[in-house]
């Protein structure tokens, strides 16, 4: 930002800074354009195969455009900075975005209607998403929150014309209108405390502004309201089980996995570069959010039957560990590991979670009616019926109950470290409680899977190109839970 | 790379078993067996092990002075390494643990008729799994063994167990599970406080043996192991998994699970927490020493109580799994030894005791023994072999159980004779419960018109392994105390000084008479 601001007097000066700055957000440049053309290839002609894959290799240059930013170095601007933290962040958010737009492939090909412009909603979520992961400025924050959830809204209805996807994309609608609204608030208030929107210097502001104190507050409870309403963490959690049942599989899995690690990014960015940890008040206020969600979302997964409401809540649940990491971070000389935790944790998180709904949402790709398999008694005998697709889901599960060997036990070890780090032992004794509860309906599933029944065979697709992502991500589990080194070096050196 | 192509071996002839399915469904059971003797084998190959070697005393905290040892980087940004080490306990453990996983092969040879292939490769992976909990010795890994071996169990149990299979499965898992993280809390709790000390992280046995935490910290995080050990022990009160997964286990799992699983608990608590919190584990040895006691009492009375020739077996496991509870933490080198016999000795017994409960209900349908009687009359062999085995678990001198639990009753007198007192009771309760087990099994009147398939050549030479086994361990124990010996004189070594700074003479005169 000053780059660009210092820079008027030299008029050739900043024609250069300003390349570069384009260079930097070569990302999202490219994605716009991809959405753009798209969306004139729809109107030219509606084919799903090509609009399918048109969109893939759209994500795929946006990938590669990545080293091209790269390239010029870490660069802050106004409203976005491009650093080590965004662009992991994006990688991680392009490619399950990748992974969702090859499952919705399989899942729509089956499906009657015209989804060319579901493709269209997917990009522009990505988008969003991509801006959160970059957002530095309480401006780009909402912008990118703002693309992320309209499109979403859309996206959770456009395939299917039934009552209860209607239904979810209207709750959630609502709801996260009413969250966005009181997140304006609490950057309004904020923005009259500090006099500032870009989150460094609200960060400066606060450790000298002590004056305003109340108004800081009010800000920040309103902020972390909005925000805990999009990450569902209890008690703002009431919408996650409805519009995860309500939405087709594939929009289910992107729900759960790009928006929230996108929100999630952005508010630790937010969390630390504004400093909010200093607030202790804000921190019980967190280890409160904390406890409720891990202890919520885990009691109420218990008595679930459909796997899209167990999975709602597991992620309640996963978010209340997460939040762990935001406590500690608050604590003195713990903020840097706290971040590595948070992080690695959101990777394992989406990767993880992503490929149980890769499984459920494959399994309902077989090209049998519109219906999904997505109640817990559809899985019966599934590792008789599909080994493969079975030992996959098995192995998310066992990576969401935190088994070694998987990305989810390295993620929980984080977290169980930096509770340790920041003494934090309420929030561990909740953590090792929901834990305990976690496992139950993991396993639950498991044994659903085992067993005995009739060899069946139902569908007559076989969904080969979503079987591989299934597989590719399950691969992506393990790898990640044996050999975390070089994602845990990168991680280390955000801030 | 011993040690690592040890877990291997299994690892791979797990997979190779579980493809063999396709040619023939009896052929993944051959390869199962061939696997384990060919481990078994190797081991014994490879290793190059002699008594000079093995009766050196190692310095607990210097690796070079284990019998094998192998490290290599794994994840150095946490000071996590793939590392395995063994000395005589874990050459014991080892030995045992193939020795019952062969046995185990044999025990479900008929009992396993679908997916023979998939059950194979899960034996094997669990045995693996076990292996690597003997032999690692980086906190980090240790924990992953002893969680992922929990995974094969499982579905051992969920696929291939009883009628209340479902039920049972979740409850061992859950079990197991909740404790492994109280010893994750005290893995990571124990690393990041050394961390603290030294400036860097390390999740090496060798390097956290000299940590300086101090104080009620120490004590939470020698509960958080104790805990974990305690439930897998099983011990009072943390037992009640126990019964439900060994009678509801298929045989090869009810074997495996007493014979093997169990021992990583008491072996857990010979390693790590006796050496890692000398000072909190000698302050907490008179609650650990009552828990020991009223478990081998209470496990000896509801044995009495069960109809279910299975929960019998079990609940007699939770008696006979106290006196090792008794000799970790009588804190002398008799005392321990007995905990090291006791693990041994009880795995072949209780094994042999699950084999004959697993061919029971093969044959009649049933583990009710309220349904049996006068089998000897329709079965000699059986009831031959079960007699045996239950004289053996009831201490009869001549066996290997009675050397353990004298052992382990002569070297906790010393300390606490009240205590011993108790714990002796257990062994008349066990008498009672043994021997109406035997009469209501095998004895009075036999069933008329009843015809049942007696023991055949591979059921009687599987019972004759573990028959000289028992009986060896019974009257030459000596190869086995030598073995171990070092390893508990170094353990000595290590807590002795603390014995002295407790200022009790008891036990520092027994660590000196026993060597």
């Amino acid at each position: 930002m000053s780059a660009a601001m210092s820079s008027v007097t030299n008029s050739a000066m900043n024609a250069v800074m300003s390349l570069i700055e384009l260079q930097s957000i070569l990302p999202l440049i490219v994605l716009t354009l991809v959405i753009v053309v798209l969306m004139l290839v729809v109107a030219f002609k509606r084919t799903h195969g090509l609009t399918a894959g048109f969109t893939v290799a759209g994500l795929l240059c946006t990938l590669l455009s990545i080293p091209i930013a790269v390239a010029v170095g870490e660069q802050e601007m106004t409203l976005l900075s491009i650093d080590r933290y965004g662009i992991f962040f994006a990688v991680l958010l392009l490619g399950v975005s990748l992974a969702s737009a090859i499952l919705s492939w399989e899942y729509l090909r089956h499906r009657s209607g015209r989804n060319e412009e579901y493709y269209l909603l997917l990009l522009l979520a990505t988008l969003g998403a991509l801006v959160l992961a970059f957002a530095s400025h309480v401006v780009s924050l909402l912008l990118g929150m703002e693309l992320l959830g309209v499109s979403l809204y859309a996206m959770i209805s456009y395939p299917d014309k039934g009552k209860l996807p209607l239904e979810a994309a209207i709750k959630y609608l609502v709801l996260s209108g009413c969250a966005s609204a009181v997140l304006l608030f609490g950057f309004a208030l904020l923005y009259a405390a500090l006099g500032s929107m870009s989150f460094v210097e609200m960060g400066e502001r606060l450790v000298s502004a002590t004056d305003n104190e109340v108004l800081i507050l009010a800000g920040t409870g309103l902020v972390l309201t909005g925000i805990g309403f999009k990450l569902s963490i209890v008690p703002f959690h009431m919408w996650t089980p409805d519009v995860y049942q309500g939405a087709p599989l594939p929009v289910t899995g992107f729900l759960a996995t790009v928006s929230k690690g996108a929100i999630f990014a952005a508010l630790l960015r937010l969390f630390m570069e504004a400093q909010l940890h200093q607030y202790k008040t804000l921190l019980v206020a967190l280890s409160v959010l904390a406890v409720a969600s891990m202890l919520v979302g885990n009691l109420l997964a218990l008595q679930q039957q459909n796997v899209k409401r167990l999975l709602s809540y597991s992620s309640i649940a996963h978010f209340g560990y997460l939040l762990i990491t935001l406590v500690a971070g608050g604590v003195l000389g713990v903020g840097d590991f706290a971040v590595e935790a948070a992080s690695y944790y959101v990777v394992a998180y989406v990767v993880t979670t992503l490929a149980a709904f890769s499984v459920i949402s494959v399994l309902s790709s077989d090209g049998e009616g519109e219906g999904e398999k997505q109640w817990v008694t559809d899985l019966t005998g599934l590792f008789w019926r599909r080994p493969l697709l079975a030992g996959l889901l098995t192995l998310s599960l066992l990576s969401l109950a935190g088994i070694p060997l998987t990305a989810g036990f390295i993620g929980k070890l984080y977290v169980f470290a930096s509770g340790i780090e920041g003494a934090l032992w309420i929030l561990l004794g909740a953590l090792i409680l929901g834990s305990a509860i976690g496992i139950y309906y993991y396993l639950r599933i498991i044994y659903v899977m085992t067993l005995q029944e009739d060899n069946k065979i139902t569908g007559s697709a076989i969904p080969w190109l979503g079987e591989s992502v299934a597989l590719l991500l399950a691969v992506l589990v393990v790898w990640l839970g044996i050999f975390p080194q070089p994602i845990m070096v990168y991680i280390g050196e955000f801030f | 790379m011993i040690l690592v192509n040890l877990i291997l071996i299994l690892l791979v002839g797990g997979v190779i078993a579980w493809i063999s399915e396709r040619q023939h469904p009896g052929l993944p059971r051959w390869i199962a067996l061939l696997v384990i003797v060919f481990d078994l084998g190797y081991l014994i190959a490879a290793s190059d092990l002699s008594w000079g070697k093995i009766s050196v005393v190692p310095n607990p905290s210097e690796a070079a002075t284990w019998l094998i040892h192998y490290k290599a980087e794994w994840i150095p940004r946490f000071g996590i390494s793939f590392e395995l080490a063994m000395d005589g306990l874990s050459l014991l453990m080892v030995v045992l643990t193939l020795v019952l996983g062969a046995i185990s092969v044999s025990a479900s040879w008929t009992d396993i008729k679908q997916r023979t292939g998939f059950f194979e490769a899960n034996l094997l992976w669990t045995l693996a799994g076990v292996l690597g909990v003997f032999l690692a010795l980086d906190l980090f890994l240790f924990f992953l063994f002893w969680e992922v071996m929990l995974v094969p169990m499982y579905l051992i149990i969920a696929i291939w167990g009883h009628e209340g299979r479902g039920y049972a499965s979740m409850k061992f898992f859950i079990f197991t599970q909740v404790s492994g993280l109280m010893m994750l809390f005290a893995i990571l709790g124990l690393v990041v406080l050394n961390q603290r000390s030294t400036g860097s992280y390390s999740f090496s046995y060798f390097d956290l043996l000299g940590h300086g935490v101090t104080g009620d910290m120490a004590y939470v995080l020698m509960l958080g192991f104790f805990v974990a050990f305690l439930v897998k022990l099983p011990g009072f009160p943390f037992h009640t998994w126990l019964p439900d997964a060994h009678t509801q286990a298929p045989t090869a799992g009810s074997v495996i699970l007493a014979g093997i699983l169990l021992k990583t608990g008491a072996y857990g608590l010979i390693r790590f927490v006796v050496p890692l919190f000398p000072h909190e584990a000698m302050a907490f040895s008179p609650i650990a020493l009552a828990l020991g006691a009223v478990g081998i009492i209470y496990g000896a009375v509801l044995a009495f109580g069960q109809d279910d020739f299975k929960r019998l077996v079990a609940y007699s496991s939770v008696s006979h799994m106290g006196f090792v509870l008794l000799g970790v933490f009588a804190w002398n080198a008799l005392a321990l030894q007995g905990a090291v016999m006791q693990m041994v000795a009880h795995g072949l017994s209780t094994a042999a005791l699950f084999m004959i409960a697993g061919s029971l209900q093969e044959r009649l349908h049933t583990r009710d023994m309220s349904k049996m009687g006068g089998l000897w009359q329709n079965m000699p062999r059986m009831g031959a072999m079960a007699m045996f085995f239950m004289l053996a678990s009831v201490g009869l001198p001549g066996l290997g159980n009675f050397v353990a639990e004298f052992m382990v009753l002569l070297g906790l007198f010393k300390v606490a004779p009240v205590m011993a007192a108790v714990s002796a009771l257990g062994l008349v309760v066990a008498a009672i419960y043994s021997l109406a087990m035997m009469q209501r099994a095998f004895q009075g009147k036999p069933n008329e018109g009843l015809r049942l398939p007696d023991y055949g050549a591979r059921e009687m030479l599987t019972m004759a392994v573990m028959v000289v086994g028992l009986v060896w361990l019974g009257l030459y124990p000596q190869p086995v105390l030598d073995t171990a010996q070092p390893v508990l004189d170094s353990l000595i070594a290590l807590v002795g000084p603390v014995a002295e700074v407790a200022g009790d003479p008891g036990n520092v005169q027994v660590a000196g008479i026993t060597k």
